[in-house]
């Protein structure tokens, strides 16, 4: 097996103050970032600190900047990101709209408080058999937005977060989550108003950097906010609608049942 | 060094948040008793994200032949008769409705054609009966109950790693841990405890499991005094990555096999029909044809060879590999392509395409994986009292992987998730009426406590002598060549004397920098739990003289009927040593023994 130098440049440091720091690596391969930094760790810098827990892109937690790029280092191969540096050392630093703790590790409890926001799951009474007769089309969708592994990408890379740090917006991981409920067949909860008060929907100008960014596929933009959005100017700015409301109260009434 | 700690109480202290966890928790906050949970990754991130295939669960939705009876028969033969047939029998009867609640929670099951929860084939199982979604069950099972824990507004700790149980002389009181991030000490009062912190497999090199598999529960279970059993039992589950090096170890899902994917060696032959165990022969297959009858639901016809239990899989690769019948980089060949239509292989098994493609340049929809055993899952653990998952040691709960009994020898693909399930609420349950009977949170020995605080951060006061990732690495090398899955007694032996001198040299360990976020002072701390688990694993592997589900012993090949009439238990003794001592299995009723022992499946 053929082994190659190469440049690691991590950023170390805590949130009062931090440098770039370079470490050489052995690549062999097939490897990817998160192996690099654990040669770091291993034989370097015991002390460099990393979130990670599955290797294998399932758990979402080792998100980083690679070269510029929002992405899971354990999905990120040495010899992409050895391409995508263009000669120079590889550049690996932590997400950068969330508030940094040390080195590449940030604090993601906004996300957790966001999560707390959301109406849970509320279920529609069971058929006569104790079951809900559920058919796989109907479920598409939803299992698309529970592919999500909470990997915060896209709150890393949406502008709304990133450069306005208008954190009335819950974010696209949230709008995904919520589109989930919201389009789970079975679920009786109403989280149009939330949507826009609470979660800030509106501040979503569908960029789609999300989207780009979500190592599931996620369709955000297309699939989540939009029809989110959508739902929203349907109950606040449809005038049948308003006038329903302002005569029955509070809910419009609900679509059809599946 | 020493730093002030911060004290918090609680009826029920769960410790670990991954599916057993989380449902112990869940049920003790319903059951209306204070709850903490502490985690040592953020919520949502534990192991249980990575269950790919399914829980097992005879809802009967696909084959109507299925019933309870037929599950628990799959369980302890595939367990080789050492389960806890008590656990094995309630696991079996309360599956179905721990999944039907899990979908009441908001989880979205794949769906059969007339809208019931959809299930597959897994090995060992006679019936079509893992729930899944797609190939990423255990993401939608950690998602479910994290939002519950969530709704039902529950206490967690993240990123928080408990050092040590706290107990008087005959309780649990507490436990002593650390903050991750800011590195200081954390101090648990609590009634009552439950382990739900999963397996051990970072003592092996070639493994599936995530870096928070250290044996955290069954060390600290065993430090406070508790038993531990059937700790030789290490599954290897036949199908990790082999290529690249970086990735080997990674799991490739059975449900790649349940979907139709078959094993070949390099000669092209499908050798899953070379040997057939005679526990199997009238369910199992000869012939490809009347596998693939079987496959296209054929119900006459018997089962496919590649779906026998995990144990016999991964020493068919083993052999095929020795026998120089192997692929390129010392596995064998899995292959879907050549069986399903690439949309089918997308839709069914999109992390399998997703992982091929991304870490290995490879299109399963194209051309085979190749495939070999990685240490997947301890058999073995906590032993607890099958009603209320209660230790040994009163106050001391344990649920999920970190607990013995239910799988015996070898655990069943998919009877794992609804082992979280079943146990983890069990165990909640247990821990709360177990709770309630007390008045007052225990006291907890301040001396004790300081004693256990300045012990976790004595490596800072070392000389710079050792490195614990290279000891921790040592014992990877050792355990991966000695104790792995053809084991010897000669080898078995070096390994103990190896763990031993591992272990003069993790008292020597030091750490580099402060307290705060510091991988190499948290590897120090985890090095001790993986010792005593290496320790009790090899102790307990060189006792049974005999091969029997995932403890295999090349110089004792055959099962031996007397020796399927014992445990082994592990526990600390009066001088710290480790002692062993067999245990014999508690007795079966006489109908459980004529179900498990039923050659057709019970109606």
């Amino acid at each position: 097996m053929s082994t190659q130098k190469v440049t690691l440049r991590v950023y170390r440091g805590d949130a009062e103050s931090g440098e770039l720091q370079d470490y050489t690596v052995e690549v062999s391969e097939g490897m990817v970032v998160l192996d690099a930094v654990h040669q770091i760790q291993a034989t370097q810098a015991p002390d460099l600190a990393c979130r990670w827990n599955c290797k294998a892109g399932k758990c979402g937690s080792c998100s980083a900047e690679i070269n510029g790029k929002p992405r899971l280092m354990c999905m990120t191969r040495m010899v992409d990101a050895i391409k995508t540096a263009e000669g120079g050392p590889i550049l690996v630093k932590p997400m950068k709209t969330f508030p940094h703790i040390k080195d590449l590790v940030t604090d993601v409890s906004q996300n957790y408080r966001n999560n707390k926001k959301i109406t849970p799951f509320r279920p529609a009474p069971k058929g006569p058999d104790g079951e809900w007769k559920i058919f796989q089309y109907e479920i598409d969708r939803a299992q698309e937005f529970r592919k999500c592994i909470e990997c915060y990408l896209c709150q890393n890379v949406c502008h709304v977060l990133r450069d306005h740090h208008e954190f009335s917006f819950a974010g696209p991981r949230y709008m995904v989550r919520a589109a989930g409920l919201e389009m789970h067949p079975a679920d009786q909860g109403d989280r149009i108003d939330q949507l826009k008060e609470e979660l800030g929907i509106g501040y979503c100008n569908i960029t789609k950097c999300c989207t780009e960014v979500c190592p599931e596929g996620i369709h955000i933009t297309d699939n989540a906010i939009i029809p989110l959005k959508e739902r929203v100017v349907d109950e606040h700015y449809d005038p049948i609608t308003a006038l329903f409301r302002k005569v029955f109260g509070k809910k419009a009434p609900p679509n059809p049942a599946p | 060094m020493s730093l002030p700690y911060e004290t918090h109480e609680y009826d029920v202290l769960v410790i670990g948040a991954g599916g057993a966890g989380l449902r112990a928790a869940v049920e003790a906050a319903e059951s209306g008793v204070k709850t903490g949970l502490v985690c040592k990754s953020l919520l949502g991130k534990a192991h249980t994200v990575m269950a790919e295939g399914g829980m097992a669960a005879a809802l009967a939705n696909v084959d109507t032949r299925d019933n309870w009876k037929v599950h628990f028969r799959d369980t302890m033969r595939g367990g080789k008769f050492l389960n806890n047939w008590r656990m094995a029998q309630i696991h079996a009867q309360e599956a179905p409705d721990r999944v039907r609640e899990l979908e009441n929670w908001g989880a979205v099951f794949d769906r059969t054609p007339d809208g019931k929860i959809l299930q597959r084939n897994f090995g060992g199982h006679k019936y079509p009966r893992l729930a899944h979604v797609g190939d990423r069950t255990g993401l939608e099972m950690i998602r479910t109950l994290q939002d519950r824990t969530v709704e039902k507004k529950i206490n967690v700790h993240m990123e928080c790693t408990i050092y040590r149980l706290l107990k008087t002389d005959h309780a649990i009181t507490g436990a002593v841990g650390y903050w991750r991030e800011s590195g200081r000490p954390i101090v648990f009062r609590a009634k009552a405890v439950v382990l739900a912190t999963g397996g051990i497999g970072r003592c092996f090199r070639v493994t599936s499991n995530s870096w928070e598999y250290t044996g955290d529960g069954h060390a600290l279970a065993y430090l406070a005094g508790a038993d531990l059993i059937d700790m030789e039992f290490m599954q290897f589950h036949p199908t990790g990555m082999v290529w690249p090096p970086s990735v080997r170890g990674i799991l490739v899902t059975e449900g790649v096999r349940g979907e139709g994917g078959v094993l070949k060696n390099n000669k092209g032959e499908r050798f899953m029909f070379k040997s057939i165990p005679d526990l199997y022969k009238a369910d199992t297959a000869d012939n490809e044809a009347e596998a693939d009858r079987w496959l296209a639901g054929d119900k006459t016809a018997r089962r496919v060879p590649e779906l026998l239990t995990r144990d016999h899989v991964a020493r068919c690769i083993v052999r095929e590999v020795k026998e120089g019948r192997g692929s390129p980089h010392g596995g064998v060949f899995l292959d879907i392509a050549s069986r399903r239509s690439a949309d089918y292989i997308k839709k069914k098994l999109p992390s399998m395409y997703h992982q091929f493609k991304e870490l290995g340049g490879i299109d399963i929809t194209k051309e085979p994986m190749e495939v070999g055993p990685t240490a997947h899952y301890i058999m073995g653990g906590v032993r607890v009292d099958a009603e209320t998952q209660m230790a040994t040691i009163p106050g001391l709960f344990a649920a999920g992987e970190v607990a013995g009994g239910l799988h015996g020898a070898n655990r069943l693909g998919g009877n794992s998730l609804s082992d979280l399930l079943v146990f983890g609420r069990r165990a909640g349950l247990g821990a709360s009426s177990y709770a309630k009977g007390m008045k007052d949170i225990p006291q907890t020995d301040d001396g004790q406590v300081e004693r256990i605080v300045k012990e976790m951060y004595e490596p800072f006061d070392r000389p710079s002598a050792e490195n614990a990732f290279t000891v921790t690495s040592d014992l990877q090398t050792t355990m991966e060549a000695n104790v792995g899955i053809a084991r010897v007694q000669n080898e078995l032996e070096k390994a103990l004397q190896d763990i031993a001198s591992l272990k003069e040299r993790a008292k020597k360990v030091s750490v580099v920098g402060d307290c705060r976020y510091n991988p190499g002072w948290h590897q120090v701390l985890d090095l001790n739990n993986l010792l005593i688990c290496a320790e009790a694993l090899t102790m307990a592997a060189l006792s049974r003289k005999e091969s029997r589900g995932g403890h295999m012993r090349i110089d004792f090949p055959d099962s031996v009927g007397e020796e399927g009439k014992w445990n082994n238990v592990l526990r600390q003794g009066g001088e710290g040593q480790m002692v062993l001592e067999k245990q014999p299995l508690p007795e079966m009723p006489t109908e459980l023994h004529a179900l498990a022992h039923d050659e057709k499946a019970p109606q």
